[in-house]
């Protein structure tokens, strides 16, 4: 941006603006982080590796893979749906959708879970009905699963509605034109349009998946090596005091979010445009 | 949100409603609201519906137990608070990220939105760390005779860490729509700098900050996973109210605790119905 020289500020104005919002992110946000990979390394190499060999840390690893491996795509598949029909047409009640996509952002993440367990729990609507059949939904994967699914509902659509509402729909109706089915036209000419941003909302959704904790805290049960996600396993060996694998593990769940920046701002770069984070 | 006209004042749109040229809208329409029913609507009618088992009387029983209460004004006047002071903050970054090219600057952008993406129990481990009476920041805190860790103070800097990026990223981009062009302009006609600043841009950022205050509030009261750990989690001191629910559904009430989770819903609505509200009084033309 060129800045005129009316708007321009004295250069200690500037000076001083830049170091102190340097300094307060720097204190705020670098600062967390690199605790996390000090603590994590502080005794050493072995002990990192032992806390990821132990076989609860293992067990938490994969059911925190298993969960976002069918979490993500539930709703990648939604938000999918959802961005076409909010961004291709126009329909009564539009705005009252949209705003409902958007609700579990706005929802503790102890409530998220907790809905879940008030239908599904030993005393929930279905509760009685389930433990007859033998069915265990909250405390087990299910469970798991339907939190994420919540907590994790709207990044594809909120990513994908705003790209694709710019877009309009004139290129799909020329494919129609020239004889492409709705199928056709989705996968050859919508999906090539917006295949940056889905990649960017799919991310987000992953990253937030694997790293939820309060959510799932509430519908697991914390039965180690079992319903333990890698967060839920972080609480545990913290409340133990084995500071040194807490840690650890905690910094894998780092290095998530870290890719998972980067990745963004590489796809922002291709992409030339910038996704909406928050 | 759409700002679309209305389908019944577009041209032809009787026309596309019957035969639409794209099709799809049935299924997509299908999917999203099946998708949608099923993981958020039915869920969240059971968090509107249980509390009333316990009767009226025993909603408000459960919520002016003075530990329900306690955690309730701690949560939300510390989130008040938080997203408050995260307002000058955002403000700050965002300012520097728009207007001043500077090394560093990318990473100094990627770093606002490390808080968004650092799983909450990580964030909460890392801040205790910090912030604990031996940690990088407590210790020299503790010279000055302030303690961070297990106070109420913690459960602010917490509910602050996660705020910075909704503070920051909404005021971003419509401080970068704005320009300098209105600013100059007042210059010319004889504004000083302040003056400028305060009668000129501040107005205009205004929608957006309140837009930023409301998110980063939303985010803060419902915290969960960031606090707990720093917390230190003292009943009626510095007990949030998620962990009064947390407690409320391991001993089963779970009519207490969707009362308790209910009225945290209705509060936080109220809070952001309030920024709505005044959103749509700054708006420019309708204060003339």
């Amino acid at each position: 941006m060129t800045i005129g020289p009316a708007a321009r500020d004295p250069a200690v104005a500037r000076w001083a603006a830049g170091t102190l919002a340097v300094l307060l992110l720097t204190m705020f946000v670098a600062l967390p982080l690199a605790a996390v990979f000090t603590e994590a390394l502080r005794r050493g190499w072995g002990t990192v590796m032992e806390a990821y060999a132990d076989p609860d840390a293992k067990a938490a690893i994969w059911l925190t893979l298993l969960v976002a491996a069918i979490a993500v795509p539930v709703n990648t598949l939604g938000g999918i749906a959802a961005a076409w029909c909010v961004a291709k047409y126009e329909f009564r009640g539009k705005r009252l959708l949209v705003a409902l996509i958007e609700l579990p952002f706005s929802v503790s993440p102890v409530i998220s879970g907790m809905v879940f367990v008030l239908v599904f729990g030993a005393q929930g609507w279905l509760g009685p009905w389930l433990q007859a059949h033998d069915v265990q939904i909250v405390f087990a994967l299910p469970g798991l699963v339907l939190a994420t699914v919540f907590v994790t509902f709207p990044f594809v659509a909120r990513t994908l509605i705003p790209l694709m509402q710019e877009q309009g729909r004139a290129e799909e109706e020329a494919a129609a034109t020239l004889g492409a089915s709705g199928w056709q036209s989705f996968r050859l000419v919508t999906l090539p349009n917006v295949k940056w941003a889905l990649l960017s909302g799919v991310l987000l959704c992953n990253a937030r998946a694997m790293g939820e904790f309060g959510a799932v805290s509430v519908v697991s049960g914390h039965i180690r090596g079992e319903t333990n996600t890698m967060p839920l396993h972080v609480e545990i060996l913290y409340n133990e005091y084995q500071f040194a694998a807490a840690f650890a593990v905690a910094a894998l769940l780092a290095l998530l979010a870290l890719v998972t920046l980067c990745a963004k701002t590489v796809l922002e770069r291709i992409s030339g445009r910038r996704g909406e984070i928050a | 949100m759409s700002l679309a006209l209305p389908a019944s004042r577009r041209p032809g749109h009787s026309v596309a409603r019957r035969r639409d040229a794209l099709p799809g809208f049935g299924l997509s329409l299908g999917v999203t609201l099946a998708w949608l029913s099923l993981v958020v609507l039915v869920p969240l009618s059971a968090l509107a519906l249980r509390p009333w088992e316990l009767g009226v009387a025993g909603v408000l029983g459960v919520l002016s137990d003075p530990r329900v209460l306690a955690a309730l004004r701690l949560s939300f006047g510390t989130a008040l608070m938080a997203a408050l002071l995260n307002l000058p903050l955002g403000l700050l970054v965002a300012w520097v990220l728009v207007r001043w090219r500077f090394p560093g600057r990318r990473l100094l952008d990627a770093m606002v939105d490390l808080p968004f993406a650092l799983p909450t129990a990580v964030a909460g481990l890392a801040l205790t760390a910090l912030f604990a009476p031996n940690g990088w920041l407590g210790a020299p805190l503790k010279a000055i005779g302030v303690t961070v860790a297990y106070t109420p103070l913690g459960v602010f800097v917490a509910m602050m860490f996660v705020g910075v990026p909704f503070a920051v990223r909404t005021v971003e981009p419509v401080l970068r729509d704005l320009g300098t062009e209105a600013e100059e302009a007042a210059a010319t006609l004889g504004a000083s700098r302040a003056q400028a600043l305060l009668r000129v841009v501040l107005p205009a950022l205004a929608p957006a900050l309140l837009t930023g205050f409301g998110l980063a509030f939303a985010r803060a009261v419902g915290e969960y996973g960031s606090v707990i750990f720093i917390a230190g989690n003292r009943p009626m001191v510095s007990e949030i109210a998620p962990l009064v629910i947390v407690q409320r559904l391991e001993g089963f009430d779970y009519a207490g605790a969707a009362a308790i989770g209910l009225a945290m819903l209705g509060m936080s609505f109220l809070v952001l119905l309030l920024t709505g509200l005044v959103q749509a009084w700054l708006r420019p033309g309708r204060r003339a």
